[in-house]
């Protein structure tokens, strides 16, 4: 129960004390970033439209004053950086020399002691012009024709943000899901997660059940068998990629000279690979099973290490049990092994499952996406930044994110909160 | 002949072990530089199955009979497969040939004792006939996983160590050449470390995961202090969601933090890099300390507050120091997220000035810089996160137990 008393009150605005900093980074770090998404993925954003429209004045000199009473006539030359939006209140503000008597000026600019000031309502997109100004000098004036053409000018203008406008539209939705391609990089994406995952659950069990005895070199090898989790995924994808290599590879080379394979596989550029099984034709995915190799190969340690610490709690009892009542080792690990495994591996099965859907970096580094091998989060980048329509990538990553809502439901509906250890 | 059953399951251990053997001493020989052409798999097999059941025809006891068995063994070797195992000219490579039939033949020998230990197959006992199977099945595996394992970073370090020409020539040969001495040997590192500028991004990279780590710490130990030990509304609420926001994939948050960062001006800023990471880490070190600080007493921090020790001065002299290996942990794991990043020091980062070490990596992969010193920069990046974890292995173990949640 909470109390009210000063003391309840004070420990709790300990607690935010110590607690807004974390917030402060999670909330705008996380949580505004995924509102945000949501927010461009109902926009016509493109990557070059992250560079604000800019208002651009250069000095252009006409004439130069020799001497006392000469006109002087320069121009600015305005214009818009942008090609797709306008400026709006542009104001223009430049400190003129001493010694400088207006002759003739636009008229939407005026002079207010030395500072020039012209005043603009709106440039368009693509906004060019010149603005004629003629003075005539006096004898204070002394600057020299550098000095004029780079006196700093001041200009300020509002833009009208394309992040921040109200203009809303489902145009991403219909193009990622008016496309084909589309429910494909969907297929993949969930061959890729459940594959990987059993797989490295599969590598994991097999391990675990490797190293749950005593013997020289046990420590060592858990160690060893650590290492693919461990090792920066970019060190490893390139190793890979080099290993598997069908011009120079290692493997391919060796399989070609014992005579396995007559020609190199492009393990990793290969869609597809034709395959002879009892007289049917198969369409067997290359590039996809390798990258589901990988990534079994990479997260088996995971499953290894918590299977392994299960097995070493299971207690021995149990087995002699079984021994007595006649069991044979392989129903021993059928109906005592397994069953003791079940919780441990179906919430492993739960949380690698959410982790592979999630998985970029390996994908991206071992194929970059190609040969049948996109996912969603691949997708995004793909949308995002190599297509550089940020607004389709963020509707890719919101469907990501209704994906994932979807499983972590189904995770804390399977595991009761507060028993997650 | 009661024993004709054991006798056939030597033969058959004796088989399997033979060909594994033979095919593992033909991948060592390319460390050498020398190429099995052929393995001859059913040679071998035939001469382990031969070897196995004579050896178990005379009793396996004793050092006379081992040395006998060795030496009939062996001949059995060579008789089949022609004088010349692992088709390798046996005159120019005769002591390979030689310890590699050798090796082969006690591993041989030594496995179907190993496997028959305890069994007497008197009968086709289905507990005798189980627990052997497993035991070739264990066997294999083992050396199956140590291949698997090893066997990419192996490659790793020897491709570094190789010349273009060497590698181009015969990709199959994973010798290193020590002949034209050190400097050429490691002419890779030194490319890599002098002209792409590694020295740099190594201290970079470091700097970035320290700073990361203690951003990191300070804040999740306030924060996991607060949730375990002190009583605020939306507490629950609060230590539930933590878990929820852990599993936030990067990529959902890719889009709109190169957005803002580019109008702010942190994309491409170690500062962007500073705040983008603790964010990605805070979740998973205050799930861990979370989880630890709920197993420490709450009696001593109380009797800490009793003899006059504020908060901060409790969590600084109680609650840190016991909490010292779970610390560590989290420090470790979180170095370990922040060394390996790849995603935001590849979207945020575009100036070589202050690439972090995975940043770097990219710009070697391409088809103008020779693989080797790709290579060489695989090795940098994953030696001090290799080294950091065999140094604290316990700790690491352990805090990858506690945080594996993140993938």
């Amino acid at each position: 129960m909470m109390s009210h008393s000063p003391q309840a009150k004070s420990e709790a605005r300990l607690a935010y004390a110590f607690l807004l900093p974390t917030l402060l980074v999670v909330f705008s770090i996380v949580l505004v970033p995924v509102i945000a998404n949501f927010w461009i993925s109902f926009k016509t954003v493109e990557l070059s439209d992250l560079r604000p429209p800019k208002p651009i004045v250069k000095i252009q000199v006409s004439k130069w004053p020799k001497k006392q009473g000469d006109p002087f006539v320069f121009r600015y030359r305005i214009r818009n950086s942008s090609q797709k939006f306008p400026l709006k209140n542009i104001l223009i503000r430049h400190q003129l020399p001493d010694g400088m008597l207006v002759q003739e000026t636009d008229s939407r600019c005026s002079l207010l002691v030395n500072e020039l000031r012209c005043v603009f309502d709106n440039w368009p997109a693509k906004y060019r012009e010149k603005i004629l100004h003629k003075f005539i000098i006096d004898k204070a004036f002394k600057t020299s024709k550098k000095n004029f053409k780079n006196s700093v000018i001041r200009v300020s203008a509002d833009t009208d943000n394309i992040l921040t406008n109200f203009n809303f539209t489902l145009k991403n939705y219909v193009k990622i899901f008016t496309n084909p391609e589309f429910f494909f990089v969907l297929k993949t994406t969930f061959l890729y997660t459940l594959l990987g995952t059993l797989g490295s659950l599969f590598l994991g069990l097999f391990a675990a059940q490797l190293l749950n005895q005593q013997f020289t070199g046990r420590g060592f090898l858990r160690g060893l068998f650590l290492f693919p989790y461990v090792a920066p995924v970019i060190a490893v994808a390139f190793t890979w990629v080099l290993l598997l290599d069908p011009f120079s590879g290692t493997l391919n080379t060796m399989l070609v000279k014992i005579g396995f394979l007559s020609e190199p596989l492009n393990l990793f550029g290969q869609r597809y690979v034709l395959l002879n099984l009892f007289g049917f034709e198969m369409k067997f995915p290359l590039a996809l099973s390798t990258v589901i190799a990988f990534e079994s190969w990479r997260y088996f340690p995971l499953a290894f290490l918590f299977i392994l610490a299960r097995l070493q709690a299971i207690p021995n009892e149990l087995y002699e049990a079984a021994k007595i009542d006649g069991a044979s080792p392989i129903q021993q690990f059928l109906f005592i092994t397994l069953p003791q495994l079940s919780g441990i591996i179906s919430v492993m099965f739960l949380l690698r499952f959410i982790w592979t859907f999630n998985k970029f970096d390996d994908i991206f580094l071992l194929t970059g996406g190609n040969a049948g091998t996109r996912t969603l989060t691949v997708d995004v980048y793909e949308q995002g930044f190599a297509l550089a329509d940020l607004g389709a990538g963020s509707a890719v990553a919101v469907i990501i994110f209704g994906l994932l809502s979807l499983f972590m439901i189904l995770y804390f509906r399977f595991l009761p909160l507060g028993e997650e250890e | 002949m009661a024993q004709w059953r054991r006798v056939l399951a030597a033969g058959l251990i004796g088989g399997i072990a033979a060909t594994v053997f033979t095919i593992i001493w033909g991948i060592l020989l390319l460390f050498k530089g020398i190429e099995p052409i052929q393995i001859s798999i059913q040679e071998a097999s035939i001469s382990g199955m031969l070897t196995g059941t004579l050896c178990t025809f005379r009793k396996l006891a004793g050092a006379k009979s081992t040395f006998f068995c060795t030496l009939i063994g062996s001949m059995i070797f060579l008789i089949f497969n022609g004088f010349s195992p692992w088709n390798i000219n046996p005159e120019k490579n005769s002591l390979d040939a030689g310890l590699g039939t050798l090796l082969v033949i006690i591993l041989t020998m030594w496995s179907a004792r190993k496997a028959l230990t305890g069994i007497e197959l008197k009968s086709f006992d289905r507990d005798e006939i189980e627990i052997l199977a497993i035991r070739i099945f264990k066997g294999i595996g083992l050396l199956f996983f140590i291949i698997i394992v090893a066997f990419p970073f192996v490659y790793m370090v020897i491709t570094s160590l190789k010349s273009q020409m060497a590698l181009l020539t015969n990709p199959t040969d994973l010798s290193i050449s020590f002949e034209s001495g050190l400097a050429v040997l490691i002419k890779s590192y030194h490319e890599v470390w002098t002209t792409f500028n590694f020295q740099r991004y190594i201290w970079i990279s470091t700097i970035v995961s320290v700073g990361t780590v203690g951003i990191t710490l300070s804040l999740s130990i306030l924060g996991a202090y607060s949730v375990t030990r002190l009583r605020f509304p939306g507490r629950i609420w609060l230590s539930r969601s933590i878990l929820i926001i852990y599993m936030f994939p990067a990529i959902v948050l890719v889009i709109p933090l190169y957005s803002i960062f580019s109008q702010l001006q942190l994309r491409n800023s170690l500062i962007g890099l500073f705040i983008v990471y603790p964010a990605t880490t805070l979740p998973v070190a205050l799930y861990m300390l979370k989880g630890f600080f709920s197993t420490l007493p709450a009696e001593l921090e109380e009797a800490g507050r009793i003899d006059g020790c504020s908060r901060l001065g409790v969590i600084w002299r109680i609650t840190l120091p016991l909490s010292l290996p779970a610390i560590s942990s989290v420090a470790l794991y979180v170095f370990m997220i922040a060394w390996n990043e790849f995603l935001f020091a590849f979207m945020f980062l575009d100036d070589p000035n202050i690439f972090t070490l995975s940043r770097g990596m990219v710009s070697l992969n391409s088809s103008e810089v020779p693989r080797q010193y790709l290579m060489a920069g695989a090795v940098m990046v994953t030696v001090p996160v290799m080294a950091l974890f065999f140094w604290f292995e316990k700790y690491l173990v352990s805090g990858l137990a506690a945080g594996s949640v993140k993938g």
